[in-house]
């Protein structure tokens, strides 16, 4: 069936077909959020990119923007309160932001789509999961309901849903937690999609459904090419799984390396300090490395670099001067200062 | 490393089933949820037993038998030896002060409309032989300093304090009887991973200064083994392993404790490739309807007919020190197999 739908046209790839860059470029990102007590600088000059078959993983803590650059690529955040002030997303080198809503709608679930942390309230309670799966093919293929059932069910037995032919009219509460996330990632790449965004897929999920999950993503990547942004705060997930992470904080990305460069030597204290206080089986009975303080609030942002009251590496510049992406070597950047010592891991 | 002090906390066979009716004006019972079926285990003054298991294990059920939230169908709870299932009244609102609990949620758990003075002082209302009334506000703000928290911001209210801190000021109320025991339900899973650090610390910190014993529910498997002195296994109702921290991760024999293990990803992209990977197929088994003899047999590659015979008792089986409840325990360390 895969064969099926991908010798059908692709609407979304039409426009940079021979594009030579990356597929998916999110490029210097703006968007704040207006509010009573001020304007929230959510999401704040984010540069991210992902190619076929590779996954992206991005990494922070809630409130560092990292599910906002999601929204705003799919083209769902709520807009007021949200605004997009600035910078490009390029799909295949078209930016997305330019294209009128008609055109963005071929784009999504076609050329990128998204599974969401939560599925029983990402999916219609009083919608069988066979007909909200088929909804995919009805609207954006006009296929017959009997063909969209029929291909429902193909999706199904392909994210390993037990007797798909005998539950595709069942209703989202009668499946367990693990269940409902496959019959997310049934609609979700129900058209082949070459980039999926998976927002923290598995966080409500026991470790063990959580394996399963991730295994059954790995495969179908492997499968279909598709290029995956992972959104997390899991640091093993992200170690499992990645092969380059962007560390967001505060809105921006701190730090950008392969997964190997990432855990094997950071290049920004933040990212340094959440990998010290993972607890290692060596520090038993120990305190555990603890970054201090607390995450920004994004309406009261500190000057300068926004980890700086945090930092155990912090100068005086830290506090006026908010650090640019520095180039540490090769794709690997570093938003600190003085990112050479926190290599080296001279304490400042 | 494990205290020897004395038993502070003894459960013996403790059974909570939840009936199902059927029926609108006469109700029938036409079976049970079998949330907790015949757990054992101790628990001594200064020690941390950690209970893991996934959701619907009956571990949270647990955790309210114990601060008897609810009340067992049948078993008992014994603190300092008092069986707090059979006492009733007065009696049991004065052994309520031996034990209290930090829940999961901050953002839910802390009343939005009292101050933090207020919502850490509560429970010198209830039980005020502890404090005498003139006395409390100065109590109170021992506490928020005790847990690292500015005692003058005791008028304010929770909304104004971050997650870290919120989960701070639950744990000064929870530590504000000196109760001998503490029950911590998935304390730091709502808190963002910068701030776990600090609160586990937090939470050490006070074991050894005011020598509590710490029931400690997570399903993080890291921060269990870095706290918990014991670890208990949880399955469908029922402890399957139980054994010091280092038996049960350096080698567990229960073959739900080595799924477990090996499904939680590590934080070291170099052992990707060479760690052992057993991904269980399926979902638990309904505690309604748990399967006959060993309730892990429908998802075990190692089930024979015995298992659905004959229920595994949890006792320490051949070839290793500590219970499992698996007719085939066999050691198997997954964490650290290459290859």
């Amino acid at each position: 069936m895969t064969e099926m739908i991908s010798t059908q046209s692709r609407p979304a790839g039409e426009a940079g077909r021979n594009y030579s860059g990356s597929l998916l470029e999110v490029d210097n990102l703006l968007v704040e959020f207006h509010t009573r007590q001020g304007v929230a600088k959510a999401v704040n000059g984010v540069t991210y990119s992902v190619d076929a078959g590779e996954t992206l993983a991005v990494l922070g803590e809630s409130g560092s923007g990292k599910s906002v650059t999601a929204q705003t690529i799919m083209g769902i955040l709520d807009m007021p309160p949200g605004r997009i002030t600035g910078g490009e997303i390029r799909f295949r080198g078209v930016d997305l932001l330019k294209l009128p809503e008609a055109e963005r709608r071929k784009i999504r679930g076609a050329g990128i789509s998204m599974i969401f942390q939560d599925a029983l309230s990402a999916l219609n309670p009083v919608f069988p999961v066979g007909w909200q799966i088929g909804e995919m093919f009805r609207v954006h293929r006009g296929t017959s309901r009997a063909e969209a059932k029929k291909k429902a069910i193909e999706l199904m037995d392909k994210v390993r849903i037990p007797a798909a032919k005998q539950r595709v009219n069942d209703y989202p509460h009668q499946f367990s937690g693990g269940m409902r996330q496959r019959i997310m990632i049934a609609m979700a790449i129900a058209l082949d999609p070459e980039i999926l965004i998976a927002d923290e897929p598995t966080t409500a999920l026991d470790v063990t459904v959580q394996a399963q999950i991730m295994e059954l993503l790995a495969e179908l990547q492997r499968e279909s090419n598709m290029g995956l942004i992972l959104i997390t705060h899991d640091l093993g997930v992200v170690a499992d799984v990645a092969d380059k992470i962007a560390v967001m904080y505060g809105g921006r990305i701190v730090e950008h390396a392969s997964v190997h460069e990432l855990y094997a030597n950071p290049a920004h204290p933040y990212a340094k300090g959440l990998l010290e206080s993972i607890p290692r089986v060596d520090q038993k009975g120990q305190e555990l490395y603890a970054i201090k303080g607390t995450p920004p609030n994004l309406l009261r942002m500190p000057s300068g670099c926004a980890f700086h009251p945090r930092c155990p590496y912090r100068r005086d510049n830290c506090v006026t001067d908010v650090p640019p992406l520095y180039e540490v070597d090769g794709s690997r950047r570093s938003a600190c200062h003085y990112w050479r010592e926190v290599l080296d891991g001279t304490a400042g | 490393m494990a205290p020897q002090g004395d038993v502070v906390l003894e459960v013996r066979d403790l059974v909570k089933h939840f009936p199902l009716t059927q029926g609108v004006v006469v109700k029938r019972q036409v079976g049970a949820i079998k949330a907790v079926d015949g757990v054992n285990f101790e628990l001594r003054r200064g020690e941390t037993l950690g209970i893991v298991g996934e959701s619907g294990c009956g571990k949270s059920t647990l955790a309210k038998l114990l601060m008897a939230l609810e009340r067992p169908t049948s078993g008992s709870v014994k603190i300092n030896g008092q069986d707090m299932s059979k006492l009733r009244g007065k009696e049991l609102k004065a052994m309520r002060r031996n034990i209290q609990m930090v829940m999961q949620d901050p953002y839910t758990s802390l009343n939005p409309r009292m101050t933090v003075g207020d919502i850490i002082g509560e429970p010198y209302e209830i039980h005020s032989e502890v404090a005498p009334k003139g006395d409390r506000r100065k109590k109170v703000q021992e506490l928020l300093e005790v847990v690292g928290l500015d005692p003058d911001h005791i008028n304010r209210y929770p909304h104004q304090f971050s997650g870290g801190q919120r989960q701070r000021i639950g744990i000064a109320r929870g530590l504000a009887l000196r109760p001998d025991i503490i029950v911590c339900d998935e304390p730091v899973s709502a808190l963002d991973v910068s701030i776990q650090a600090q609160v586990i610390n937090l939470l050490e910190r006070l074991q050894n200064e005011f020598n509590l014993s710490y029931i400690f529910i997570a399903h993080d498997l890291s921060v269990v083994r870095h706290i918990s002195d014991r670890v208990a296994v949880m399955y469908l109702g029922k402890i399957v392993e139980l054994g010091r921290d280092n038996e049960i991760y350096d080698g567990p024999t229960h073959p739900y404790t080595q799924a477990l293990l090996s499904a939680v990803p590590v934080p070291n992209p170099e052992e990707r490739d060479s760690r052992e990977r057993i991904v269980l197929a399926g979902d638990p088994p309904s505690p309604a309807n748990p399967p006959s003899g060993c309730r892990f047999r429908t998802r075990c590659w190692k089930a024979q007919d015995i298992c659905a015979e004959e229920e595994p008792l949890l006792q320490i089986r051949p070839g290793s020190a500590h219970p499992s409840a698996c007719h085939f325990a066999e050691a198997h360390d997954v964490v650290h197999a290459a290859g």
